[in-house]
C-alpha cells in the first residue's frame, strides 16, 4: 500500500468498471463488539435471503458482552456464504473482509482468500488501536498486505459527515457507521437497499430520527463507493437453482423452538419449557417466550435442575416438558435425568453443545457432549440421542424427539451446538398437508390399570393427574415390573433395568434405512454426526471432482445406533469419522461394532474447513 | 356423578393407600400423614385433583402412603418439580412434603424461590432437627454445638429459622406448629389449603431415632406453656402456664413482661397481625430463642396474585393482543421471501 495516497481515497482508482459474475461468494464483516456486526451481517443475510440465493451464515462472537474497545479479544465477526447452488456451510476463506478496527484485521486475516478484498475503516487505524491490537507498524503502510486488494475508507468519519445535516450528535452519528459498511459491500454485490431501508424504518418505528440517521447511512456507503467507483470489479451471484416455495431464515435455536411448538400443535398436547439462561442455547427460551399465543409456557426457573424437574413436572401433568441447555448445563441436570427415565415420562433435553470441559469457550462450537449424552448417569440407564445436522435440521429433529418421547415414554436427548445453533440459512415454510399426524394419548380407563404395565413397545401409560381412579404414585426408587409399588427385590430389579434398555434398544426398529451418499460400497466412508454436515458435505464433492471414491453417511441416531450400521460399516475398506472432539463416536462405532476407523479431530472452538476434511480423505484414497 | 358430590362422599379412609408405612414406629410423620387424611376429603377437591410431590428423606415417603397423585423425586427438588406441574396444571391442588435437610440444605435454592414465587404450592416442611434417613447426622436446623455422627466434637454450623428463611423470601403465608398437638396441626395446614399462593408449614416433629426428645419442653403439657406461645391474629401475645405472661417490644427488642407486676397491662403487650404488609413484627417472632418463648401459629397471611394466574395471564394477553396463534402463522411468520 502506497503512503501518498490519500486517507479518504479509494483504492485502486478505477479505469474501467467490470461487473464479475460468481458462483458463490463469502463475506465476513468484523469488528469490535460494541461495533454491530452481528447486527450488520444479520442485516446482510436477509437482504441476500430476498435475493433467492441458497445461504449459510456463521455468527463468531466474544464470551464478553462488550470487552474493551479496539482489544483482540474484542472481535465479533459475522461470515455468510451465498451462491446460486446449494451452500452447506458458511464458506472456509472469505472473498471479502470488512475490517472496523486493527483488533478485527489482525483477528481475521488468516483466514482471507488470497488475493480476496479487504475494506477497512481506515480512522480506526490509530496508533492506540494498533498498539492494542499488537501491530509494531501500521499494516495499512508496511508491505504486509501486498497479496489483498486494500480498500480504505474513513467509514467513521464519512458517516458523521454524512449524517451532520441530522444534527446528531458525533457520538450517537458514528454508532451508524455500521450501515455506511453495509452500504458499501451491497454496492459490491449490486444489491437493492430498499427492503433494508424498510425493515430499519420498522425498527425504529418510535424513534424516527435514527431510522432516518441509519437509512442515511446506508445510503451515503453505497452512494460513496459507487460515486468514486470505489471497485474496479463488482460482483453478481445469479439467483439459485433453489427448489420453489416461501422460505425464511432460521437459525437452529429459531428452527428446534418451532419444531417444538409444531410438536405441540400437531399433537394437541401444551407445550412447556423450564429452562435457565446458558449461551447458546438461550435463544430458544426466546423464541418460546415470545410464543405464548400459542399452547406454550415457558419458566425461567432458578437453575439448571430447576428447569429440567420443572419440566418433569409439567410432563407428569400430562403435557410436552422440555428443557434447554449446553454442556455445564447438561451436568447439573444429570440426576433428573435419571429421574425422569425411572418415572418413564416423555421429556426433551437440548443440549446446544459448546466447547469445554468446565465453562470451556461458552460461545465456541464443539461436539465433545456426545459420550455424556450416551452414558453420563448413574446407574444403567439408557437414554436416546439424536443430533442435528444444519440449523433447519433442528427443527425436524425437535418434532422427532418428541415423537420419540412420548411413544417409548422417556426422556430424549438432543444434540445441536452453538455453530448450528446460531447460523442462520433458508428453510423452505413446509406444506401443513405434508405434515406426519402426532398422536398422543392418556389412559383414562381405570379398569385393569397397573402403573407399569407395558405395550409392545415397552412403553408404560401416560397417565395425567386429575382422571378419576387412576391415583398412583410415582418415584426415583426402584419399582415392581407392573404395580410400580417401591420394590428391593432382586430379580425385580433386574427385570426392571433390562426392559428399561429393551425399550430404549427398541427404538432403532423404527430408524428409516441409512442413506448414505456415493458409492454403496467402496475404498472410504465417511461417517459424521450433527453439525459438521456442512463441510463434509462439501470435501465429500470435491473428492469426488477429484476421482475419489467416497461415500458420506450422516447419522441423526445416535443412541440407539441404527440397526444397519454395522453392516453399512463393512462395505469399506475405511472409516473416517471427523469429530470436533477427540474420537467420540469413533469410540462408540469400535466398541459397538469392534470395527476400527479414523478419527480426524478438532477442538479449536471452530467447526472444520472444507479443506481440513477434504485433505484427510485424499490421504485415505 | 358431579364433582361436588364425589368430594362430600370422600373420607378418611378415601386417602389411604395400600402401601406399608414404613417410618419408625413413634415417628412424628405419622401425626402429619393421619392429619392430611383428615383434612383432605374436607376442602371440596375430587380425590384424583391433588398431587403430593416429595424429595428425599424419611418425610419424603410421604406421597406412597397417601392415595392421591404422587411423585418422590430426587434430593430437593420437590418444589421444582411441583412448580412445574402446578403451571402445566394449575387446577391440582399441588403439596410439597419435605424436611429439613432436603428443602433447606440441598434444596435450599428451590425452596426460597418457590416462596418468592408465590405459587399455589403447599409446602410442609418436616422439622426433626437431624438427618434420619442417613442415620444421624446434623441438619441445618440442629443447635449450634450439638454432637451428632457428623460432628462429634459439636456443630459450629449455626442453625437456620426456616420460618425466618421463608419470610425473608417474601412468602405470602408462613406457619409454624408441632407433630403431637394434633387440633394446632390440623387448623394450621387447614389455614394453609385454603390460602391462594405459596403457603408454607413448619412442622416440628420428633425423630424418636436420632434425635428423640429435642421438643419435650414444648411438648410437655404440664410446662409447654411456659416456652411456646401461640399465636393469633389481633390478638397480644401471651403466654406461661397460668397465661400472665407476654411479650412487650421496645423498639425493636422483644421482651419478657408479666402481667400486674411493674404496672404492666395487656395494652401494653404487642398485638400480633399477620397481615402487615412488611411482616416486620412476623420476622422478629421468627427469631425467637430462649428465654423468649418458641411462637407457634400464622406469622403471615398476606394474600397476593399467585404465580400460575399471573403466567395464565400472560397467555391471555398474548392471545387477545395477537390472537390464538396457528401452525401455519407459526411456520410461515417472519421475513419469508419467494423462490419461484
Amino acid at each position: 500500500m502506497n503512503k501518498q495516497i490519500p486517507k479518504q481515497d479509494c483504492m485502486p482508482a478505477a479505469t474501467v468498471r467490470r461487473v464479475e459474475e460468481l458462483d458463490r461468494a463469502i463475506v465476513r464483516f468484523a469488528g469490535d463488539s460494541g461495533d454491530g456486526m452481528q447486527l450488520t451481517g444479520d442485516a446482510f443475510a436477509k437482504i441476500i435471503a430476498s435475493g433467492g440465493y441458497d445461504f449459510a451464515t456463521r455468527p463468531d462472537y466474544p464470551s464478553e458482552i462488550r470487552a474493551p474497545t479496539g482489544t483482540l479479544f474484542g472481535v465479533s465477526g459475522y461470515q455468510i456464504q451465498f451462491s446460486s447452488h446449494e451452500v452447506f456451510t458458511s464458506g472456509d476463506a472469505p472473498d471479502v473482509l470488512v475490517a472496523m478496527n486493527p483488533a478485527a484485521l489482525k483477528t481475521n486475516l488468516a483466514d482471507v482468500k488470497r488475493g480476496g478484498a479487504i475494506i477497512v475503516n481506515s480512522s480506526a487505524f490509530t496508533d492506540g488501536n494498533l498498539s492494542k491490537a499488537g501491530y509494531q507498524s501500521n499494516p495499512l503502510e508496511d508491505a504486509s498486505l501486498t497479496d489483498y486488494r486494500v480498500y480504505r475508507v474513513d467509514i467513521s468519519g464519512l458517516t458523521v459527515r454524512a449524517l451532520e445535516s441530522l444534527g446528531l450528535p458525533p457520538k450517537e452519528a458514528g454508532r451508524c457507521k455500521n450501515y455506511y459498511a453495509l452500504g458499501l459491500v451491497l454496492c459490491l454485490y449490486g444489491r437493492p437497499l430498499d427492503a433494508e431501508e424498510q425493515r430499519i424504518r420498522a425498527k425504529f418505528a418510535g424513534k424516527a430520527r435514527i431510522a432516518e440517521a441509519n437509512v442515511t447511512a446506508l445510503r451515503a456507503g453505497y452512494a460513496y463507493a459507487e460515486a468514486c467507483e470505489m471497485f474496479v470489479t463488482t460482483y453478481v451471484v445469479r439467483p439459485g437453482n433453489i427448489k420453489p416455495g416461501v422460505y425464511r431464515s432460521l437459525t437452529g435455536n429459531q428452527a428446534a423452538a418451532l419444531g417444538f411448538v409444531t410438536a405441540s400443535e400437531l399433537a394437541g398436547v401444551p407445550l412447556f419449557l423450564g429452562s435457565y439462561p446458558i449461551t447458546p442455547a438461550t435463544d430458544i427460551l426466546h423464541e418460546l417466550a415470545a410464543l405464548r399465543h400459542y399452547n406454550v409456557k415457558t419458566f425461567q426457573a432458578e437453575d439448571e435442575i430447576a428447569g429440567i424437574c420443572s419440566a418433569i413436572g409439567a410432563a407428569y401433568g400430562g403435557v410436552l416438558g422440555v428443557t434447554s441447555t449446553s454442556g455445564p448445563g447438561m451436568a447439573l441436570k444429570t440426576e433428573a435425568l435419571g429421574l425422569t427415565a425411572m418415572l418413564e415420562l416423555p421429556l426433551v433435553i437440548i443440549n446446544v453443545q459448546r466447547a469445554g470441559p468446565s465453562t470451556g469457550l461458552p460461545t465456541k462450537v464443539e461436539q465433545s457432549d456426545l459420550l455424556q449424552a450416551v452414558y453420563g448417569r448413574n446407574g444403567e440407564c439408557p437414554v436416546p440421542v439424536i443430533a442435528a445436522s444444519s440449523p433447519a435440521d433442528c427443527f425436524d429433529c425437535a418434532i422427532e424427539a418428541f415423537r420419540i418421547a412420548t411413544k417409548y415414554m422417556t426422556p430424549v436427548i438432543l444434540l445441536s451446538d452453538g455453530g448450528i445453533g446460531n447460523a442462520a440459512e433458508p428453510w423452505r415454510i413446509p406444506d401443513l398437508a405434508d405434515m406426519a399426524p402426532f398422536e398422543i394419548a392418556f389412559r383414562t380407563d381405570p379398569e385393569g390399570f397397573l402403573p407399569y404395565a407395558r405395550d409392545a413397545n415397552l412403553a408404560r401409560a401416560w397417565v395425567r393427574p386429575g382422571t378419576p381412579g387412576m391415583e398412583h404414585r410415582l418415584g426415583g426408587l426402584e419399582k415392581d415390573f407392573l404395580t410400580g409399588d417401591i420394590s428391593h427385590n432382586p430379580l425385580n430389579h433386574q427385570r426392571m433395568v433390562e426392559v428399561r434398555a429393551a425399550k430404549v434398544a427398541g427404538i432403532a426398529r423404527e430408524i428409516p434405512p441409512l442413506a448414505i451418499s456415493g458409492p454403496r460400497e467402496g475404498d472410504l466412508l465417511v461417517v459424521g454426526w450433527g453439525g459438521t454436515y456442512g463441510p463434509i458435505v462439501q470435501a465429500c464433492k470435491q473428492a469426488e471432482g477429484a476421482g475419489k471414491s467416497v461415500a458420506h453417511l450422516h447419522l441423526r441416531y445416535l443412541n440407539p445406533l441404527p440397526g444397519d450400521l454395522e453392516e453399512t460399516l463393512s462395505r469399506y475398506r475405511k472409516v473416517l469419522v471427523p469429530e470436533l472432539n477427540l474420537g467420540q463416536l469413533s469410540r462408540l462405532l469400535r466398541e459397538r461394532f469392534l470395527r476400527d476407523v479414523v478419527v480426524l479431530s478438532k477442538v479449536q472452538g471452530k467447526s472444520f474447513t472444507q479443506a481440513e476434511i477434504y485433505d484427510r480423505i485424499m490421504e485415505l484414497c | 356423578m358431579n364433582e361436588m358430590s364425589a368430594c362430600q362422599e370422600l373420607t378418611r379412609k378415601d386417602f389411604e393407600s395400600n402401601q406399608d408405612v414404613r417410618w419408625c414406629p413413634g415417628c412424628g410423620d405419622y401425626a402429619l400423614l393421619e392429619q392430611v387424611k383428615r383434612l383432605l376429603p374436607g376442602l371440596g377437591i375430587p380425590r384424583a385433583n391433588f398431587a403430593f410431590i416429595s424429595g428425599i428423606g424419611c418425610s419424603s415417603r410421604f406421597p406412597y402412603y397417601l392415595e392421591t397423585y404422587g411423585l418422590h423425586g430426587i434430593h430437593g427438588r420437590a418444589p421444582a418439580i411441583a412448580s412445574g406441574l402446578k403451571l402445566a396444571r394449575p387446577e391440582l391442588s399441588v403439596w410439597v412434603v419435605t424436611g429439613d435437610g432436603d428443602s433447606l440444605a440441598i434444596g435450599g435454592n428451590h425452596f426460597i424461590h418457590a416462596m418468592r414465587r408465590n405459587i399455589g404450592l403447599k409446602i410442609i416442611l418436616l422439622n426433626n432437627r437431624i438427618y434420619g434417613l442417613t442415620k444421624g447426622q446434623c441438619s441445618p436446623t440442629s443447635e449450634f454445638g450439638k454432637s451428632t455422627k457428623s460432628t462429634p466434637m459439636g456443630n459450629i454450623d449455626r442453625p437456620f429459622s426456616p420460618v425466618s428463611v421463608a419470610l425473608g423470601a417474601g412468602a405470602g403465608f408462613v406457619a409454624r406448629t408441632i407433630d403431637n398437638d394434633l387440633q394446632h396441626l390440623r387448623q394450621t395446614l387447614k389455614r394453609a389449603a385454603e390460602h391462594p399462593g405459596t403457603a408454607f408449614v413448619e412442622v416440628r416433629q420428633n425423630c424418636v431415632v436420632f434425635n428423640d426428645g429435642a421438643n419435650d419442653p414444648i411438648n410437655d403439657k404440664d410446662t409447654r406453656n411456659d416456652v411456646r406461645m401461640l399465636l393469633e391474629h389481633g390478638k397480644p401475645l401471651r403466654f406461661g402456664v397460668d397465661g400472665n405472661r407476654g411479650v412487650r417490644i421496645r423498639g425493636f427488642e422483644p421482651e419478657i413482661v408479666t402481667l400486674g407486676e411493674n404496672g404492666v397491662t395487656e395494652a401494653d403487650l404487642a398485638v400480633h397481625d399477620e397481615t402487615s404488609a412488611h411482616g416486620g413484627l412476623a420476622f422478629c417472632l421468627s427469631q425467637f430463642a430462649a428465654p423468649l418463648p418458641l411462637p407457634l401459629g400464622v406469622f403471615r397471611a398476606v394474600e397476593a396474585m399467585p404465580y400460575e394466574t399471573l403466567n395464565a395471564g400472560l397467555a391471555e394477553e398474548a392471545r387477545r393482543k395477537r390472537g390464538k396463534g396457528t401452525l401455519e402463522q407459526l411456520l410461515s411468520g417472519g421475513h419469508t421471501w419467494n423462490v419461484n
